[in-house]
Formats: C-alpha cells, structure tokens, sequence
C-alpha cells in the first residue's frame, strides 16, 4: 500500500501495468486454467476425512436383516401402484399404519407454466404419504427423513421396498434420538417441493397443498433412495442440489464410510475412484468427474429428490442404486444395512453438521478441493479482467494528457468533464437496451406462448423455447442498431467507456456468482474469451456433459436435448425457484450485449 | 363368566353394589361375579377402619408414641392400554398432614411427611409447589389426554404466602434448594426465564389468591431427566423403594420406555367437607409409557414384570391404602383384551369428562396376591379423537426470521370452549407481536383477553397470554412472526450448532364434559381423577402442553476464533486503513524547500524585477 502512496512509484507500477497488460492477462488466463485443472491431480487435493465426532469415533453394529422381505414388499408396492394407475395411497396407509408409524398424507396440486414434455406433465395433481417414527422419550424437537419417490413406471419400487423395510426394523429398536419420517412422494420433485412447502409453512412458489397433520421438528439431514432393481453393482451418491447447493461434506464422508465398512462399490457422478493417479488415463478420468460435477453445479437444478432440502438448511443427500454388467452384486440387505448405518450415525448427531467444508467439488469420491483451493483460480481469472479495466482507465484518464498538461494548465480542469459527458450518455443506451432485452427474454417466452401457439404450428413447449431463441437472436441485431440512432456518434472515447463499464459488470457480476455458486463462473468465464455467445456456450456445455457422460450424442440429438434443456431452465425457475434463468436473462445476457455492441461500435 | 358381564346402568348398579356389600361380608372368594367399589364418604369410613388389623404388621413397625397430627399415606398404580398399543403407567402417592404449616408454630417431628420438603416449605413460605421433570412429549393424538400434563424437561411454579416481602429473592433460593433435593439444573431458573403468569396457573388447592405477584413460573425444556432425579424422588417416599408399589421404580425399566415424567405437587388442602382446617397434601406423580412394541418384539401382551422386572407382593406398610387400577372401559364385553388374574372389583371414576371403568386390586387385601402377579392383554382399537389436542412449529427458513405457529385443535362436534394459551419465549427470538394472528375456519378469531409482556435482552422472556374462544369442530391457528438475535459470542451454549429451546406453550381449557361431574372434593375419589379441582359439573379442567421447538440461531463459526479474530483484525487495520487513505487523498510531488541562501537571493531578485532561481 506504501508503493500506491508514493506518486512516482505509482506511476512506475501503473506504467509497467498498462505495458504488459496482454503478456500478464495471458499468464494469469494460463495460470488460472491451469490451476483449475490441476485441481484435480491427486497429490495437490485432500483425502476426505470426518470432520463430525459424533460420527467419527462411535462405530455402530448394522444389523437389518430383512432385504428380502423388504424387496417382496417393494413387489406388492408395484402391484398395487399398477392396480390404482398412481400412489397407492391407501395401501401405504394402512402398510406404514401397520409397521406402527403415525401416518398422514398431503394432497397437492400445480399447474405448470407449459407443458413438461420430458416429463409429460402440465396438470399435476398428486399425494404424498409419509409416516413417523416417533423417537422413545424425545420431545419431537429434531427429525431425520428417508424419502423414496413413487415414480411412474416400474421404476423405485424397490426403493420404496427398503424404506417400508427399514421403517418396520427401525421401529422395534428403542435407540432413536430424533423421530425419522419415512416419506413416499409423487411425482418426484414436485411433491418433494410439496412437502418441504408445507412442512416448512412457506409458499415461494405458488404451489397448492394440504396443509401438513403431522411434523416432527426441526429435520436435521435427509436421504433420498433411488433403486430399481434387486440387486445392484454399486450406489451413486448424488450431492449438488438447487443452485449448485452441496450438503456439508461429512454426508459424502459418512456414505463413503458406510460404503468401505460394509463393501459396497460407491461412486460419485457415475465414477470409481480410481488409485492410478500418476497415469494420464487416472488423471483424465478424476478431471472427467469433476468436470462432471462443475457441471451439474452449474446447471443450478436438484439432480435429485435431495435437492430442495438444502434451501431449508438441511443436509441431505440422493443414493441411487446402479446395476450394471458387473458381475459383482450387492442385495438389498446390505443396501438397508448401510442405510441402518448412516441414520445410526446421524441419530447421534448432537448438533447439525457444520463441522466439515459446505463449499468443494470431488474430483474422486476420497479426494476432495475445498474452497480454499479452488478460489485462486477463479481470481487469476477474475484479476484479468481487473487489469483491463485498470489499463483502459489510465488510457481515458491520461493519453491527451502528455501533449496538453504544459500547453494549459489551467485548461484542464476544464476540459477532463468534456469528453466524459458524452461518453456517460452513449453508454447509457446500449446499457438500457440491453437490460430492457433481457427482461424481454426472461418475460416474454412464458406470457407470450398462447400467441405463439395460435400462428405458428408448434406445441406450448416448443413456442416457448423458440420464443426465447428468437428474442435472444433478436437481441443480437438490435443494440448497435439503436444506439447510434440515438447517440448519433462512435466516439473512440464513448467505445472505451462502454468496454471499461463491461469489463467491470462482468467481474461484479463474476464475483458474486463465483461465492454464490462457484461453477457457474466457468461458463460464464466464455464471455472472457471475446465473443463467446452465452447460447453457444450452453450448446457446447451441453455436448460436453452427454461426451464426460459417456454418451455422445449426434448433431439432431443434440440440439434437441439443448431445447429440452431451455424448456427445462425455464420450468426449473417456476417450479423450485432456480435462480439459473433469472441470472441469465437479467444479469448474463444483457453483460454479454455489451461486448457484442462494443464489437460493433464503429 | 367376565364375559357375560355386562355394564349396567346406574340404578342397577346401586342394587348390585349393596348386593356386593353383602357378599363381601359374608367374604365368599369363590363368588366370581365382579363387585363394585365403594365410591362413598361414609363406606370408605368403614373400609378404612378396616385396614389396619388385616395388614397385620404396620402397627409393630410404627413408633410408639402417636404423632400430634395426624398423617395418611396413600399410593396407586393406574394402568391403561392405550390405543397406539403403548401402555401408560400412572404411579401417585399422596401423604396428607393435618399440620399447619402456615401458622406460627414450628413444625419440627416428621412421620411420613418428607422432612426435606416440609423444612424448604416452611423456611421458604410456600403455599404451593408443583414441580416436574418430563423425559418425552406426551403423543395426545395417540394416547389422548395423561392425568396429570406436564410438558419436555423441567417445570416448576411455586405460589408464595403473602407474607413473603421479597418474592424473587425466595424463588431465587427455592430454585437453588430444590436443584439440590432433586439433583437437577433448577438453579439455572433465573429472571431470564422466569414469568409470572396473570390468569393461566391459578392456586389448585384451597385458597383463592388472585394477586400473581406471589407466582413464579419457569420451564428448563433442555433439562434431561435420568436416574440421578428417579432416587432423591423416591427418598421422598415413606417406604422408599422397599415396599409396596415403590418396587416398581426401578431405573433401568423407567428409563427404557417413550415418555418417562416424575413430578411432586405440595399444596393445601381441606381436611372435612366444611373445609374448617386445613391439612397439607404432598403428591408424588410419575408417568411412563412402556412402547411394548419395542421390547415384546412386536407384540402387544404385556404384564407388570415385562414392564418392570419387578412384580408387587406386598402394600406399603405405612399406606392406608393401595390400590392398582387397570382401565378395562374399552373392553366392556371382555372382547378386546383379558387380565388375568381376574378381580371381582370394579370401579367407576369420571375423570377428564370422561367415565371410565377400572378393575381394581386391592393390595392391602391379601386375597389380591393370589399364585401370580401378572396380568396380560391382547387388543385392537379403532382410530382416536381426543377433544383437545395441539401441535406447534416453526415454519420458514433462512436464519433471519420465522413464524411459529400453534394449532389448537376442537374436536367437539357441537360444543365452543374457551382456551388459555400461555407461551413464554425467549428473548433471543424477538416476537414481532403485531403480526399476531389468530384465526378459526379461515376467519379472524379475535382473543378476548391478552395479556403480554415484552421481553428484555438478557434479563426476562416474552410472554403472552390469550383466551381464545375455540368453535365447535376447528383448528385454530395462532401465528407470530419473529427475528432471530445475533447473540454475543459468549452467549452461545457448548453446542450452538444444536439449536436453542422454546419451552412449550399451555393451553388451560375447561372442556365441556359428556357426564356430570361432581364438584365435591373431599369425597374420597381416586386420586387421579381428583387432582384438578372441579368447579361445575359440565365441564372439566384440562391442560395441555405443546411440543417445545428448537430453533436454529445464526451462528459464527467457532472452530478457530483466535485464526479469524487475527485475520479479520489485520485484514480491517491494514486493507481498509491505506484503501481509506488511498480514496480520499491526492499525492502530488513535493518540491523540496530552498535553502537559506536561494530563499534570500529569491527576495533580492524580486526586488530587482529578474526571473527567480
């Protein structure tokens, strides 16, 4: 801070600064690449470990025994949920009732904004069915949930097979310190948000339901099971939850825990970890999987039913059952006897987890990068930004300067107001335009799809996608058109004003996502690279995750699933409060205008 | 032949009671067909003149010379299957002392009256004590209502003599004495939650004081309640755990059940139908609820042994009576479950505007102890509708604000009653009470009466009193919206991350009742039906607790304090003192000060009108 006190030294820094700006932009541009990449090389990441003594030291004994009886009653679920063409509700009723929970259920019901045509669904109407497990001589002030959802199809009803198994074995234990609610959902997420709504008293998303019978207190952890077959190879534990939320780390680490205790094959993001580190194929296969994860972070939707729970500050985290042509199997049992595991533990819980990182990608489900880590490279890259607004500041403040400061003095103070005014005026329109765009696009494609569906031949769906793209594509045409309808000039001046005010949205706008949610700044980083359409970034990431998937699409599959995946933001926003399409019609879009202007300038 | 019983109706059951009588003088055992107990003043005479030379030893046992006042001991066992398949046990155990312990005269030989609690009453001056500790939340909607409420941790409200001058002082001491007597936090009482409710906890014996100066009220939900409470409460007790149905109380079983409460009420009571004198009555309570699905392995059978690992062979010694009651109302045809071993007598109590029949054995009777001592059901039962129930949360999310709602429910199919609704919060949640709102069936239910008193930071809680009218068939809701304190760091428990306690709401509710009630209370009544004094013979007191909640504070992380004090610091000092600087200067190159000789060379060119150095 002395070296910025010090005019002449001052002067000396920023001289060297606006010199070398583009060799230093470069090597931080590398440097921060390269850093993020090596994130994900073994030896410069930490092994998990737990952070909660609660959960550390204290081993328990898991002894559920029933897994095929469990899965006999997943059978009769299915049979029944084929019988009644929905939820069983009487049945799992009378079947929780059975067990000796106290059981209630919750009606629902939701218009979406436009037909779901991935999920086909528009009128949603629908009951969830829990039940509770009162814990012995516990005042109902702490709860833990097993959820399963009642999926359409043959799909989950094993799941529901092993909470209806764990509920009975549970019961007869006297061990429980917080009531466990066994919860049965329709119509997976949408019921989920249903339940979470009504048990949280809240309405962020205008949903109709029942209000709740039965509650439990405050609900500590939850774990969502997804299984649909009777054996499975190996259980995927799914973490990254409405906008990019992740449960404290310690859930993953007791899940991988559980998984080495018992022997069961445990993945994240569909991957192994693997102990070949020093190998490109060990190193390619960690950075796939984190990319992965970066990935679905971004995309700020719940990859799970556990999702929505992480907005009500409760840790919790989906185990989906995986059965694939390995020839190792694992049973139900050993699924239930895990699962018996992490609620022993949980149940010994005295405070909420808080002891382990809440912000961390996994490049391996034993290695973690905390926050600590991975922030340098997002402020390498943040601090380019920095320097070209700095390099473009001196340039508007000094470069007339040399030649005039001995001419007149006293014509200075005079003439410094002069060139800004009119640079502070031109930037303002294209500033307006842009964000009036964006509030189109964000607006426009919901309200104006009746329009769309009376004159052109497409469904409610499509109308709305291809509203948006048109808007957006408008967009691109409209800004330098206007301004210089309205400004009348492209001053040399007015174009560095406007990059140096873009320049600078875009790192405010980078700096607050990066600590709202820290994988969409990678994305958003494409508009660094000059002109990188915000569109064509999303049809790159969406390419992307189907090749780090392992299953590549052609062109036509593609840009079909990049429509569902527009169609999909948009429901995300209405349905669960996404923040996703917002921040990108409102904030993303019109910062990228900008840049689009500024290429177009003269 | 239980089979064959059916219940008669009242005038019938009159004739058979004398006809009963009759029989139990002639003492034909082998007469099986089920006898009414004596429920009448002057029978119970009779009876009770009768126990002492059955029981046979107590007179060996007792001192020689007679105490000056006379003391009566009672104890009794109230079982009831509830219709979740759980088994309620209600222990009570009453010592009743015609001493004075409000006059002047000193009160120095103790018989059976505990010498502990009379020296804390006297020296304290208190007119009534009720205290309780509570492991559990009592499941209204599936056990319905207990005999006697009592809500999570401890309570304690204590009613002072009007002589007492400096009333906190006292409940200051009395806390810090009895959190000795019963090994229990209770001096963690303090001004910071102590209330002094206007209207809801009236004196329950004798007495009509009004002026709730002399009241003091606190709850301690986090207070846990384990063996260390169980064995000063049973030195309470004249047999100890010795004899009678104090055996009973072993630790390992009553801490291995669903709901666990002990409590000990003192209060002053008429001792004759005139009310001329007045006798002091100590009450020891404890309720438990055995879940048998958890130790029968699903089934649903139970007995005193399986319950207790104990089974009662004998009264205590010092009781004037002792009595275990088994409720068998649900099971008039003897269809739903079967005790065994069976007993001719029978009882009829109207308790919770309820009438209930219990079968009764007697233990002073040694007919009662027959080969064994276990008795054994099997049941079914149909869904549950208590009256009144309740339900309380905390809705919203985020760590800035909430709402805590209360749901008192009216199952009445025709009736209105009105409710007392009492709740204390802590000062760290700030009630916001203008967003106060109470409504039934959708509409505004206005409060009739409201008391509430503001809290202060760190010395006393909120606290709001309401009496709601609650219509027929309803839920009424009442909802307040709060902001959660940002406390100071020393204010913090060990655990901050578990949450801070709210202590549960009461809700006080005369209750209208299906039968008539009798108002006299020095008939001799079983005493679990007689604790809540009966004011009209429509209606029954009643009292319910809320759960407690537990609320998330926001939180600073405390797992390196000094690391992030030392960083914030320098981070604060340096970055924002030379940013500061930076902002809010301009730098500009000083020239250095001339010399000496240039300034005076300077001044004589000036004079001479050439340009300066």
């Amino acid at each position: 801070m002395g070296l910025l006190s010090d005019p002449n030294r001052r002067r000396a820094l920023i001289g060297m600064l606006t010199r070398l700006n583009a060799p230093i932009c470069m090597i931080c541009y590398m440097a921060g690449v390269a850093w993020f990449m090596g994130l994900a090389f073994e030896p410069f990441t930490l092994r998990t470990y737990m952070s909660e003594n609660a959960m550390g030291s204290t081993m328990v004994e898991e002894r559920f025994p029933a897994g095929e009886r469990a899965l006999a009653t997943g059978r009769e679920f299915a049979a029944h949920k084929k019988k009644t063409g929905g939820m069983p509700v009487d049945w799992l009723v009378r079947t929780m009732q059975a067990r000796g929970l106290e059981v209630y259920t919750q009606r629902f019901s939701r218009k979406l904004p436009f037909p779901d045509e991935d999920k086909e669904r528009y009128m949603v109407k629908g009951t969830n069915v829990y039940g509770i497990l009162r814990a012995p001589r516990a005042p109902r002030t702490e709860a833990l949930v097993l959820s399963a959802p009642c999926s359409p199809g043959n799909e989950n009803n094993q799941a529901v097979g092993i909470l209806l198994g764990l509920a009975q074995y549970f019961r007869s234990q006297i061990y429980w310190a917080k009531d466990i609610i066994f919860l049965v959902n329709e119509h997976d997420l949408i019921g989920m948000q249903a339940w979470l709504e009504g048990y949280h008293h809240t309405n962020t998303t205008g949903m109709d339901w029942s209000p709740l019978q039965g509650r439990g207190g405050s609900i500590q952890a939850a774990l969502s099971l997804e299984l649909s077959s009777d054996v499975v190879t190996s259980l995927d534990l799914v973490l990254e939850g409405l906008n990019g939320q992740l449960p404290n780390l310690d859930l993953a680490n007791l899940f991988y825990a559980f998984c080495q205790k018992i022997g069961v094959l445990c993945t994240t993001q569909g991957k192994l970890p693997r102990n070949d580190w020093d190998t490109t194929s060990g190193y390619s296969h960690a950075v796939q999987t984190m990319m992965l994860m970066v990935l679905k972070q971004a995309s700020s939707r719940p990859w799970g039913d556990h999702g929505l729970f992480l907005r009500y500050h409760i840790e919790a985290a989906s185990i989906k059952g995986v059965n694939s042509f390995r020839p190792y199997k694992t049973d139900a049992t050993t699924v239930g006897r895990l699962l018996e595991g992490m609620y022993r533990k949980l149940n010994n819980l005295l405070e909420r987890l808080h002891q382990s990182y809440f912000f961390y990608l996994m490049p391996s489900l034993t290695r973690f990068v905390s926050i600590g880590y991975y922030m340098p490279a997002f402020g390498l890259l943040a601090l380019i930004l920095l320097l070209r607004a700095l390099d473009l500041w001196v340039q508007l403040s000094s470069p007339p300067t040399r030649t005039t400061e001995d001419a007149c003095p006293p014509l200075c103070p005079l003439s410094a107001p002069q060139p800004a005014s009119p640079g502070v005026l031109s930037i303002l329109t294209p500033l307006v335009i842009s964000h009036l765009t964006g509030v189109a696009l964000y607006t426009l494609p919901v309200l104006s799809q009746e329009l769309a569906v009376e004159h052109f031949p497409v469904s409610e769906t499509e109308a709305v996608v291809l509203t948006a793209i048109a808007i957006y594509t408008a967009g691109l045409a409209l800004p330098h058109n206007t301004h210089r309808l309205l400004a009348g000039e492209g001053t040399e001046q007015g174009w560095k004003v406007l990059k140096l005010v873009a320049v600078l949205y875009l790192a405010v706008l980078l700096g607050c996502t990066a600590l709202i949610n820290f994988s969409l700044v990678f994305p958003e980083r494409g508009l660094l690279v000059g002109v990188n359409d915000p569109g064509l970034t999303l049809l790159f990431a969406v390419f992307f995750f189907q090749e780090l998937q392992e299953t590549p699409v052609t062109l036509q599959e593609g840009w079909m699933l990049y429509l569902s995946v527009i169609s999909q933001g948009i429901l995300d926003h209405a349905l669960y409060g996404s923040l996703l399409y917002p921040l990108a019609a409102l904030l993303v879009y019109p910062c990228w205008l900008l840049f689009w202007n500024i290429l177009f300038w003269k | 032949i239980a089979n064959s019983y059916n219940r008669p109706t009242l005038i019938q059951l009159q004739n058979t009671r004398e006809e009963e009588e009759e029989q139990q003088t002639t003492a034909q055992q082998e007469e099986q067909t089920k006898r009414w107990e004596a429920t009448e003043l002057e029978e119970e005479h009779v009876h009770d003149a009768a126990v002492p030379p059955l029981a046979g030893d107590p007179p060996a046992a007792d001192p020689p010379s007679p105490p000056p006042s006379k003391d009566d001991f009672q104890e009794e066992l109230v079982i009831r299957p509830l219709h979740s398949g759980d088994i309620y046990a209600s222990f009570q155990f009453r010592t009743v002392w015609d001493a004075d312990f409000m006059g002047d005269q000193k009160v120095s030989h103790y018989r059976l009256f505990p010498k502990s609690l009379g020296q804390v009453i006297t020296k304290f001056s208190v007119r009534e004590l009720h205290i309780s500790f509570t492991q559990g939340y009592w499941r209204t909607m599936q056990w319905g209502q207990p005999y006697l409420p009592s809500p999570p941790g401890a309570e304690l409200w204590v009613w002072f003599q009007d002589t007492v001058t400096d009333v906190d002082g006292t409940w200051k001491e009395l806390t810090n004495v009895l959190s000795g007597i019963f090994c229990a936090s209770l001096n963690f009482i303090d001004s910071t939650n102590t209330v002094q409710p206007s209207a809801s906890f009236k004196p329950l014996g004798i007495g009509n004081v009004t002026d709730h100066s002399f009241l003091r009220y606190a709850t301690l939900p986090r207070e846990i309640v384990c063996t260390e409470n169980l064995t000063p409460w049973k030195k309470l007790l004249p047999c100890g755990s010795k004899a009678g149905l104090s055996v009973l109380l072993k630790s390992e079983k009553l801490f291995h059940s669903t709901f666990h409460s002990q409590a000990v009420h003192v209060r002053p009571v008429c001792q004759d139908p005139q009310c001329r004198t007045t006798s002091m009555e100590l009450r020891q309570t404890l309720n438990v609820v055995f879940d048998l699905h958890t130790s029968g392995q699903g089934k649903r059978e139970w007995s005193l042994f399986k319950m207790f690992s104990r089974t009662l062979t004998e009264a205590c010694p010092l009781a004037s009576s002792s009595k275990v009651y088994v409720d068998v109302t649900d099971n008039p045809q003897g269809e739903q479950f079967e005790l065994s071993p069976a007993t001719p007598l029978l009882t009829q109590a109207v308790v919770l505007g309820d009438r209930r029949t219990y079968s009764v054995y007697d233990l002073t009777q040694q007919a009662s102890f027959g080969s064994s001592r276990s008795l054994n059901m099997l049941l079914r039962w149909k869904m549950l509708r208590p009256l009144l129930h309740s339900e309380r949360y905390v809705a919203g999310y985020g760590l800035q604000a909430g709402e805590i709602h209360t749901l008192i429910y009216n199952h009445h199919p025709y009736r209105a009653f009105p409710v007392l609704l009492l709740s204390a919060v802590p000062w760290y949640l700030r009630l916001y009470i203008h967003t106060l709102t109470v409504s039934s069936k959708g509409k505004d239910n206005r409060p009739s009466y409201i008391h509430y008193q503001p809290s202060k930071d760190r010395e006393r809680p909120h606290l709001l009193e309401m009496l709601l009218q609650l219509p027929p068939n309803s839920v009424t809701e009442v909802t307040v919206e709060f902001e959660r304190a940002l406390l100071k760091w020393t204010e913090y428990t060990p655990d901050p991350n578990h949450g801070f306690y709210v202590g549960s709401s009461v809700i006080s509710a005369l209750v209208p009742s299906v039968v008539a009630m009798d108002t006299n209370s020095t008939l001799d009544r079983p005493l679990f039906s007689s604790f809540f004094p009966c004011k009209e013979e429509a209606s029954y007191f009643m009292r319910v607790y809320t759960e407690p909640l537990l609320v998330n504070l926001p939180t600073p992380d405390f797992s390196m304090p000094y690391n992030v004090i030392c960083l914030t610091c320098t981070v604060v000092a340096v970055g924002y003192g030379s940013l500061y600087n930076l902002l809010t200067r301009t730098f500009q190159v000083d020239e250095p000060s001339p010399g000496l000789a240039k300034r005076i060379a300077n001044v004589i060119r000036r004079f001479r009108g050439v340009p300066l150095l």
